[in-house]
């Protein structure tokens, strides 16, 4: 009895020790990962880099229409898809009634979450560059990127909603409330912070695709800044795509540079969202 | 004079559940009715049907007239908002929403669109003063609600209700979470309310409902079964069932 | 009296609530149906695009295996032994690392480093996968075609890896919270009958999670498959149909990363543009079939029988 006790005690301590070694290896991945951008990199980064347009070929100088493009191409899905994918959200959880309809959105969700990104892209360079006469412009990407977000913010949004007490609802609608009123006034402000941290999180995505944009905004030598949704643009993800493949001649410490500032851009807005997150938590009095 | 006419109300929920059957009940004005009976007689589902509450539930069908003045709520072009703001409600376990005490109390009133400080502030005493609760929180009317205590809480919500001076006021099991010394107050507050208001209340207790009761309905499985003025009914029932259930043989 | 201007005010502005309520709500259902009509929309246009690839091309060419657009020569399946190949070797890594890191947060890691480990994996699965591919090209490639002395570094194995790399948070997440999800009556149990902690873990809480994780790998897979930048800037651009194991050290060709490379230079309403499209439906179908399933997985039937005021 004793002898298969310590046998067993042996495959757990052995098993115990794989696991953790195996996570200790993925987070030391992550790790050498970022330490290695950020120290190659570090060294391109000035104002001129930064705030400066590319010359010679893109060899050299400054990356902000790039930096710029993104920033558009960002605020752009934020404007179409937060109102949509919150009022999808809103109806999951606070209107839809458990019927075959309902259970069509929501395969319709997971399948919008899982389709591939190349495959917006086309989709986005059928619809808005041709159909519809958007061209390659950052209305095109914008709304491209925005149907690809969606799914992410309308399941956490809902989540969120879904989180805060039915009990509050009930109150609200006894006192003599309209549906709107409870959700304006109680629902979506205690799942606000749920909500943003979502939100963040989609667009951060956003920012990082390249596929999306080949055809549908991107800009492969556009030393201007863009004027209007309607002009194409550069964009971080398919600069850095284009230098590190496609420009001979490339400096590395250029490219380790325009890959930091992509990292930094993504990695402050992971930040940021799981700065709301604790914080809710712990202001939450429910 | 009957605040509330009850005329033939059946209710069933959608899973089949049949929760009321023929229900004709008169409710007096500015008296304490309490309706008591074992668990799944139906008195939560009268209590609901009151304000129209039952909407929200998985109610199938329902029929016969519950008229309020005169006026039938259950038609189909009643004003469900309107009614609800007539008729306030206590819940069994207090549900304090996450504001501070004053928009706790005057939630109705935004609701509303009421915005005139002046009333605000009138109705925002008097109510609390009702609920006995004033003297604890006149100071702290701007901290969480969510800091008070289980039967400070209990008060908060009658105190809701009363600010929207409604006519009836529901209470399903208000005290069945509180200390007996919550409860008295309440129980006493309940006392002085009915003079200006209609109330009806669900008890958590046989006890309760003979402490309260002006007038008496005993429900058993979705029937009523007896209705009696509060003395009469505890000391010498009608009803062999309700005899039973009073001197504790079942419950 | 004060009570009676209460009341009328109330009426005054239940019309403003009321109104308000009645102008959103359509509005409301609008966007929860949009997502219907999004899907719908981007099959529509798939297919309104690659359908005619089919007329053009007869099957047993599309279906056959060489791919070289120049010549008119549109065999897919290269592009679809690629992608497959690529996925199979991606889920090989990720599934068992994914699953023990999901294994080791959940069910071994004092509390404060779960805090700590939940947000790390997730800035992996938040990193763009351009910025993976980038590293790919300098880094994996050449360390692959030294250490394992090979023409090219630009191999289907660097893109399994740095696939598996992004499918692996993917899989964490959702198999951590599966795991999380197990009650702990089911462990006290186990653990009452004697069982040690690895028992526990390896013969009641995974399988009683069976369901959550199936879903983590596939939704990992999934991952993998769509994956665009990252293949496109490893895997060598090669459309020659894998055979046999040693195709891993070979440079092959995903469908995500022919449509990516070659969309930009096709001219519109061409042959070879509608049969980009038509991979693009291929695609569009898998993905459909592996989230659908996955969601069909953990779809639990509630009933809402309970009364919401109870």
């Amino acid at each position: 009895m004793k002898a298969a006790t310590t046998q067993r005690q042996r495959i757990q301590t052995l098993s115990f020790s794989l696991l953790t070694l195996v996570t200790a290896l993925v987070v030391l991945l992550i790790f050498s990962l970022l330490i290695y951008i950020f120290w190659q990199g570090a060294s391109a980064i000035s104002a001129e880099f930064l705030f400066g347009f590319p010359t010679d070929g893109m060899r050299a100088g400054g990356i902000l229409p790039a930096i710029v493009g993104t920033l558009y191409l960002t605020l752009g899905t934020a404007i179409f898809s937060v109102p949509l994918g919150l009022g999808a959200a809103i109806y999951l959880a606070e209107y839809a009634p458990e019927n075959t309809w309902t259970r069509l959105i929501r395969i319709a969700i997971t399948n919008l979450s899982g389709i591939p990104s190349v495959v917006y892209g086309l989709f986005g360079l059928g619809l808005f560059v041709l159909f519809l006469n958007f061209g390659t412009s950052i209305l095109a990407g914008a709304l491209t990127l925005s149907i690809m977000t969606l799914p992410v913010i309308i399941s956490t949004a809902e989540e969120a909603l879904r989180a805060v007490p039915q009990s509050f609802r009930v109150v609200s609608i006894s006192l003599g409330g309209t549906r709107w009123q409870t959700i304006r006034k109680i629902v979506l402000p205690q799942a606000l912070p749920g909500i943003m941290t979502g939100v963040i999180l989609g667009l951060e995505r956003a920012a990082g695709e390249t596929a999306p944009i080949l055809f549908t905004v991107a800009a492969f030598f556009l030393p201007r800044l863009p004027t209007s949704p309607m002009d194409a643009t550069m964009a971080l993800p398919y600069h850095l795509f284009v230098i590190s493949t496609q420009v001979p001649g490339m400096k590395l410490e250029i490219q380790f540079g325009t890959a930091l500032v992509l990292l930094v851009f993504v990695l402050s807005m992971n930040l940021v969202a799981s700065l709301v997150r604790a914080r809710a938590r712990k202001r939450r009095q429910w | 004079m009957d605040k509330i006419i009850i005329e033939g109300l059946s209710v069933n929920y959608s899973d089949g559940t049949e929760s009321l059957r023929e229900i004709n009940l008169r409710i007096p004005a500015n008296q304490i009715t309490v309706l008591f009976g074992p668990a799944g007689g139906g008195k939560s589902t009268l209590l609901r049907t009151l304000n129209r509450l039952n909407d929200l539930a998985d109610v199938q069908h329902a029929q016969g007239r519950v008229l309020l003045d005169g006026v039938d709520i259950m038609a189909k072009q009643a004003d469900v908002l309107g009614l609800r703001r007539k008729v306030g409600m206590v819940f069994a376990r207090p549900v304090v929403l996450p504001f501070s005490i004053r928009r706790n109390v005057l939630f109705g009133l935004e609701l509303a669109g009421e915005r005139d400080p002046q009333i605000l502030a009138q109705t925002l005493q008097e109510s609390l003063r009702q609920a006995v609760l004033w003297d604890e929180v006149k100071d702290r009317l701007d901290d969480p609600a969510f800091a008070l205590s289980g039967g400070q809480q209990q008060r908060l919500c009658l105190a809701r209700s009363l600010a929207q001076h409604p006519e009836i006021i529901l209470l399903d099991e208000p005290t069945s979470g509180l200390d007996p010394i919550s409860t008295s107050k309440v129980e006493s507050s309940l006392q002085q309310l009915k003079q200006d208001y209609t109330i009806v209340l669900v008890p958590h207790s046989v006890q309760q409902a003979a402490r309260t009761a002006d007038l008496a309905a005993f429900f058993l499985q979705g029937e009523l079964v007896e209705v009696a003025p509060g003395e009469a009914m505890f000391t010498n029932p009608r009803d062999k069932r309700t005899r039973d259930y009073i001197e504790g043989r079942f419950g | 009296m004060a009570d009676n201007e209460l009341i009328k005010s109330n009426g005054n502005s239940n019309h403003s609530a009321r109104l308000a309520d009645a102008l959103i709500t359509p509005v409301i259902k609008f966007s929860g149906y949009s997502a219907i009509l999004f899907v719908g929309m981007i099959f529509y246009f798939l297919w309104s695009e690659g359908f005619a690839a089919l007329r053009e091309v007869p099957l047993s060419v599309l279906f056959s295996q060489r791919w070289y657009p120049i010549e008119a020569y549109y065999g897919i399946l290269p592009l679809i032994g690629g992608s497959l190949l690529v996925t199979l070797g991606a889920a090989i890594f990720a599934v068992p690392i994914g699953l023990s890191t999901a294994i080791y947060i959940s069910e071994i890691a004092p509390d404060w480093m779960r805090g700590l480990l939940k947000p790390i994996i997730e800035i992996l699965g938040g990193l763009p996968s351009v910025v993976l591919g980038f590293l790919g090209i300098l880094v994996l490639s050449p360390f692959l075609r030294q250490g394992l002395n090979l023409p090219t570094g630009l191999t289907a194995l660097a893109g399994s890896l740095l696939l598996g790399l992004i499918a692996v948070p993917t899989i964490v997440s959702i198999a951590e919270d599966a795991l999380d999800a197990v009650p702990a009556s089911y462990r006290d149990a186990a653990l009452a009958l004697g069982a040690n902690r690895w028992q526990t873990i390896w013969r009641v809480t995974l399988p009683a999670a069976r369901s959550g994780v199936l879903t983590a790998v596939m939704l990992g897979v999934g991952r993998s498959i769509g994956e665009t930048m990252t293949v496109m800037m490893v895997t060598g651009n090669a459309a020659v149909m894998p055979s046999g194991l040693r195709a891993l050290l070979e440079p092959v060709r995903t469908m995500t990363a022919t449509i990516a490379a070659e969309m930009g230079e096709v001219a519109k309403g061409s042959t070879h543009y509608q049969v980009l499209f038509f991979i693009g439906i291929i695609l569009f179908l898998i993905s459909l079939v592996v989230n659908v399933t996955a969601s069909l997985l953990i779809y639990r039937k509630t009933k809402r029988s309970e009364r919401i005021l109870s």
